[in-house]
């Protein structure tokens, strides 16, 4: 690309060496074409800006409201109850943390022993044909939407599994549980498709070699890829974990919209995402407290996040770069 | 393993385990198919005595027998649209800049690629807080309209639109750049003659997976007002609107079971129209692969 950018000058060069009368000066065809290209890069470039915009966009949105409701309610934020919308509003964090927080794990522990079994038959059992039957089944998943697995997790899992099988405590119809094994759902095809990018790259000879001091198929798979490959697997699982974090409809849905601060996952729960679309649904005037406690929540599910993807995608970034 | 022979076979246990890893592994992708299957099933099942043209034909009502989707329909379709006509050129462009134009990798260029990463990461419903301080509110004060829904929705696609697209345009060999630039092309002639037509079936796939995405996310504009009871279907950028999984989640909602059978059908629509999305994008790339391979 860059022999393209040299080319520009060069014309211009030859251009201003005339000889014997011809004039080599480009001729208007010649200069026309370089004109389309110097317009052309940059509306381009004017893309890209607007990426920059968008993010600066969603600080600016964020940072006024935090910090002007952070100095109204100071060090209540470290109070155990959350209820920002209720006459007196109470500001504690800690509900909304736990209920995201077993709502993710639950999510994790249905994302990646399923994401990563998927990832493993992708890399290292299917066949080719298999493969071009099997990958599209997982973008399937990945394409259904959040709110039909909400419908699920609210009409099937909840009455029907959770509510009957699940042994502590009184179910009310909405659950952490249904919500975490359905957000798992959701990430699981993140899982399964970064973590097929990981191992498939792992070098075919690594996997040789390991055939050749007679392992089996298993002990490659798991002794080999996977340790090779592992970097890609804690990338995927990380990103899977921000997906989850951020998970607004499923969460309201099957796990209800009451912030209760318990460990039972069979209680509803509320997350940080869905008070976010619980409260945005209410409706909130600009600049009173409901909303602005909307974007003091959404400051810091967008910094969570932001960590957990700059991580994720740095990692994977490196392990490209070995195999590459 | 340190007596190893050629000619010993398999001890037991160690054969036991690889084949109960593979069926583990085998399980675990019948599971996922199943699953798919099942909740297709149960919408199925909750449903079919609902299905019938009423429900692409008829508006919400609070009456369970005279409900249908066609506002909603509408809704997805008009904000989709929208957002696709403002990401897809845009992100398609910034694509070609940063793979074609940009030039050797420094400072400035992987700050714009981290961005664009982290974006792609930003969880939906931030993109509607942003919708709400800046265009629907604030500034712009566009209102809940198709307009500030279709802006929410394009900048939450737009980073995905720019990471597929440059991954299709990185798949173009590039003797074919070398090629043009030999015969004396510039630059853009290669990218506008040669690398963006030979991408396109890969441009085209990822786009169809980006918009079929913001077809069926919800959380964003349920701060956008788009869960509203809306019996009409938007003229225009300045109409109200509701959106398919908004109405599906209005009428999940509900307390009463008949309206739990129309989100059942609802979801059943929805599903319908992003599967066959999916499909074509799917067969899409199918077609590009089978040809960059001859």
């Amino acid at each position: 690309m860059e022999v393209g950018m040299y080319d520009l000058s060069q014309t211009d060069r030859t251009g201003s060496a005339t000889a014997e009368g011809v004039s080599l000066a480009p001729s208007a065809h010649l200069r026309r074409r370089n004109l389309v290209q110097k317009i052309a890069v940059n509306i381009m470039r004017a893309g890209t800006v607007v990426t920059v915009v968008i993010t600066a966009g969603i600080i600016f949105s964020l940072i006024p409201p935090t910090i002007q409701l952070l100095s109204e309610i100071g060090t209540q934020i470290f109070g155990t109850s959350w209820a920002p919308l209720f006459i007196p509003p109470e500001f504690g964090l800690l509900p909304l943390i736990t209920g995201t927080f077993v709502i993710v794990l639950i999510a994790m522990m249905v994302a990646i022993p399923f994401g990563l079994a998927a990832a493993l038959f992708l890399s290292d059992y299917a066949s080719y044909q298999t493969r071009r039957f099997v990958k599209p089944i997982l973008e399937i998943l990945a394409g259904i939407p959040t709110v039909v697995l909400g419908l699920f997790g609210l009409y099937f899992v909840n009455p029907k599994l959770v509510e009957k099988y699940w042994p502590i405590g009184e179910s009310v119809g909405y659950s952490a549980l249904g919500a975490g094994l359905m957000t798992g759902i959701l990430t699981l095809p993140i899982v399964a498709s970064v973590a097929d990018d990981a191992l498939s790259s792992v070098p075919r000879a690594m996997r040789e070699a390991g055939y050749a001091l007679g392992a089996t198929r298993r002990e490659v798979a798991t002794k080999v890829v996977f340790n090779a490959g592992i970097s890609g697997v804690v990338a995927a699982v990380i990103l899977a974990f921000a997906r989850a974090f951020g998970e607004t409809t499923v969460a309201l849905m099957v796990a209800g919209s009451y912030p209760k601060l318990s460990g039972n996952p069979g209680d509803p729960m509320q997350t940080m995402a869905s008070f976010i679309g619980f409260a945005g649904i209410g409706d909130q005037p600009t600049d009173s407290t409901g909303y602005r406690t909307i974007f003091l929540v959404g400051a810091l599910l967008f910094l969570i996040t932001l960590v957990f993807n700059l991580i994720g995608n740095r990692i994977i970034l490196r392990y490209r770069e070995v195999y590459e | 393993m340190s007596t190893l022979s050629l000619a010993s076979k398999l001890s037991p246990i160690r054969k036991l385990k690889d084949g109960s890893f593979r069926l583990f592994l085998t399980f675990s992708i019948v599971a996922t198919l199943s699953f798919i299957l099942f909740v297709v099933y149960t919408l199925w099942n909750d449903s079919y005595f609902l299905m019938s043209s009423d429900l692409l034909t008829k508006f919400p009502s609070n009456d369970p027998d005279d409900v249908g989707f066609q506002s909603a329909i509408f809704g997805s379709i008009w904000v989709v649209g929208v957002a696709s006509l403002l990401s897809l050129p845009i992100g398609i462009l910034t694509a070609l800049y940063l793979e074609e134009f940009a030039g050797k990798r420094n400072r400035l260029t992987s700050a714009i690629e981290t961005n664009i990463q982290n974006l792609a990461g930003v969880p939906a419903v931030v993109f509607g807080m942003i919708g709400l301080a800046f265009v629907a509110r604030g500034p712009l004060s566009w209102g809940f309209t198709v307009g500030s829904a279709s802006v929410v929705l394009a900048m939450m696609i737009l980073p995905v639109v720019i990471i597929v697209a440059r991954e299709a345009i990185r798949a173009v060999p590039p003797s074919y750049r070398d090629g043009a630039l030999a015969l004396g092309a510039t630059n853009w002639q290669a990218v506008y003659r040669l690398i963006l037509p030979s991408s396109i079936p890969g441009i085209a796939t990822g786009s169809i997976l980006a918009v079929s995405r913001a077809m069926g996310e919800s959380a964003p504009l349920l701060l956008l007002g788009a869960l509203s009871f809306v019996t009409f279907n938007p003229t225009g950028l300045d109409s109200q609107f509701t959106i398919m999984p908004l109405a599906i989640f209005k009428y999940a909602s509900d307390s009463r079971d008949e309206f739990h059978y129309i989100a059942s059908a609802g979801s059943l629509i929805l599903i319908v129209i992003l599967f066959t999305l999916n499909l074509i994008a799917i067969l899409l790339r199918d077609y590009a692969n089978r040809k960059s391979r001859v």
